[in-house]
């Protein structure tokens, strides 16, 4: 930031190099992001790794100073941009390798009359990076399309997200639904958005609320059984 | 603390002081008979800080008049501004935010119904546009983001309170800085007129003056 001097990433020890990409990631700068990750690769390091220690933790502190007012939501797009840079190079690699085994299908959907998505595609960006393959029903929900990829995709959670007060009660209409059809005892159903609380979440008799990404993906791991 | 004053008070957003200001003269009411506190417009980026904000203003305030309304929809404080309001019995706008209570609970589902990728303008974002919208977002600083932020949005729908060419102008001029159409519905001040008419203890007949036809001061 204040430090103008130009840092040449290949110099850098691999815990050094680590430390500046969540530097990199805070500030948005998706060229070192991409060039950070490209370099990890070439050293040898596991994709699975890199996406944890260097992508994954980076936003972890971008949503933290999110959460406390520090950064705004243009800052975190930047960020987001940046770490798809780096998702960009590691995905491929994921996807091929057979060590890689998902630790479940998150479908994941903005409620009907909402299109609003930032939060819900950090979100999304997040369990991703925990693991999950992600199905993104995108943005105005109604909730056939939730029944829809349920039935499709038979994912382990389904999450969704609303950040309008004349939307939220929406989330309660698609919950009740499921209930209506015995769908809601096997799968755990996860809410997110800013005007959202625990106490809503209670009252439409949702699995979990997640308050962030970063939150959101460990609760998710926990639900799954993968976290310890 | 306990002179009684037969004055009422009005807390609103900032986004609302020109209008309240403009129905305000029209009942013949100034700022000592109906006083108007407000809580920065800014804050509707950052609703967490909505309801403390009024709150303040209520702690210190209220006790000095005998009729407080608070000029606010839910606009995204998740029943914290609510909460806040049932503490010192206060009431606030019916609908979630301006847009529904300047056009009116059905007219507004009726356009969101018919094109929900619909963002809304009103007279005060036409004129505060480049700061709140643009500068707001970040898209200054940021031009690449206008896709994050708009990309699931086809029109702008601005719902003018006032007949005002210049502004229908600069509303073209925002819709086309977003990249999408305009749509130009006059909706009038809604529920707002009504809220402060009660306020002032009238029936809302309002007489509308020069100022409001000209859409100027
Ligand atoms: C950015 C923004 C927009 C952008 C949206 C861009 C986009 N592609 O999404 C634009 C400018 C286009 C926009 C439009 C509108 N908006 Co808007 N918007 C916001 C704003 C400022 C920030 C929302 C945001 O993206 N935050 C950043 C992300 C990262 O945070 P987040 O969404 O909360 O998500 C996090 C958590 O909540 C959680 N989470 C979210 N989803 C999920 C899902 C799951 C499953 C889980 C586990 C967790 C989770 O994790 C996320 C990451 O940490 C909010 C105010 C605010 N600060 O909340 C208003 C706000 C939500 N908007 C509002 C309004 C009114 C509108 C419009 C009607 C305005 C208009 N002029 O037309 C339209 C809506 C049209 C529609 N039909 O949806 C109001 C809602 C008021 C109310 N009573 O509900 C707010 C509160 C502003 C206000 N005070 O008036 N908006």
């Amino acid at each position: 930031m204040a430090d103008e001097e130009d840092i040449i990433l290949r110099d850098l020890s691999d815990s050094e190099l680590i430390e500046q990409m969540h530097d990199d990631l805070y500030d948005g700068l998706a060229e070192e992001i991409h060039e950070g990750t490209t370099i990890l690769l070439e050293r040898g390091w596991d994709a699975n790794l890199i996406l944890s220690d260097a992508l994954v933790e980076g936003m972890r502190i971008v949503g933290i100073d999110f959460r406390d007012g520090i950064l705004f939501v243009p800052e975190v797009l930047q960020c987001a941009d940046a770490m798809k840079s780096g998702m960009g190079l590691l995905r491929p690699i994921l996807a091929d390798s057979d060590t890689n085994s998902s630790v479940g299908t998150y479908v994941i959907g903005t409620v009907k009359g909402d299109i609003h998505d930032i939060g819900k595609n950090l979100v999304g960006m997040m369990l991703e990076g925990a693991g999950f393959e992600v199905i993104d029903l995108g943005i105005n929900n109604p909730v056939e399309n939730y029944l829809e990829a349920i039935d499709k995709h038979k994912p382990s959670i389904l999450g969704m997200s609303a950040l309008l007060t004349t939307t939220m009660p929406y989330m309660g209409v698609v919950i009740e639904e499921l209930d209506k059809r015995g769908i809601l005892k096997e799968l755990p159903v996860m809410v997110g958005g800013a005007p959202l609380n625990q106490e809503f979440a209670d009252a439409i008799n949702a699995h979990t609320y997640g308050r962030d990404a970063a939150m959101s993906a460990e609760l998710a791991k926990t639900i799954v059984g993968r976290n310890i | 603390m306990g002179r009684k004053l037969h004055k009422s008070l009005l807390v609103a957003c900032g986004a609302l002081a020109r209008e309240i200001v403009t129905l305000r003269q029209q009942l013949g009411l100034d700022d000592a008979t109906m006083t108007l506190k407000c809580v920065p417009a800014e804050y509707h980026n950052q609703p967490a800080k909505i309801a403390p904000a009024v709150e303040e203003i209520l702690a210190r305030e209220a006790s000095s008049y005998d009729r407080i309304f608070v000029a606010y929809g839910e606009c995204g404080t998740g029943g914290a501004l609510d909460a806040v309001l049932e503490s010192y019995g206060a009431s606030r706008l019916h609908g979630a935010h301006c847009y529904e209570f300047y056009a009116g609970a059905s007219q507004f589902r009726e356009i969101t119904d018919t094109e929900i990728g619909s963002f809304f303008l009103t007279d005060y974002l036409v004129k505060n546009f480049d700061r709140l919208v643009i500068k707001g977002l970040g898209l200054d600083r940021f031009p690449h983001l206008l896709d994050s932020y708009f990309g699931n949005y086809t029109q702008v729908v601005y719902l003018a309170q006032t007949h005002d060419p210049v502004l229908i102008e600069k509303a073209q001029v925002a819709a086309d800085r977003l990249g999408l159409s305009l749509v130009h519905r006059h909706v009038g001040y809604g529920d707002l007129a009504g809220a402060v008419g009660i306020l002032a203890g009238e029936k809302p007949a309002l007489v509308p003056t020069n100022s409001d036809r000209m859409g100027g001061r």
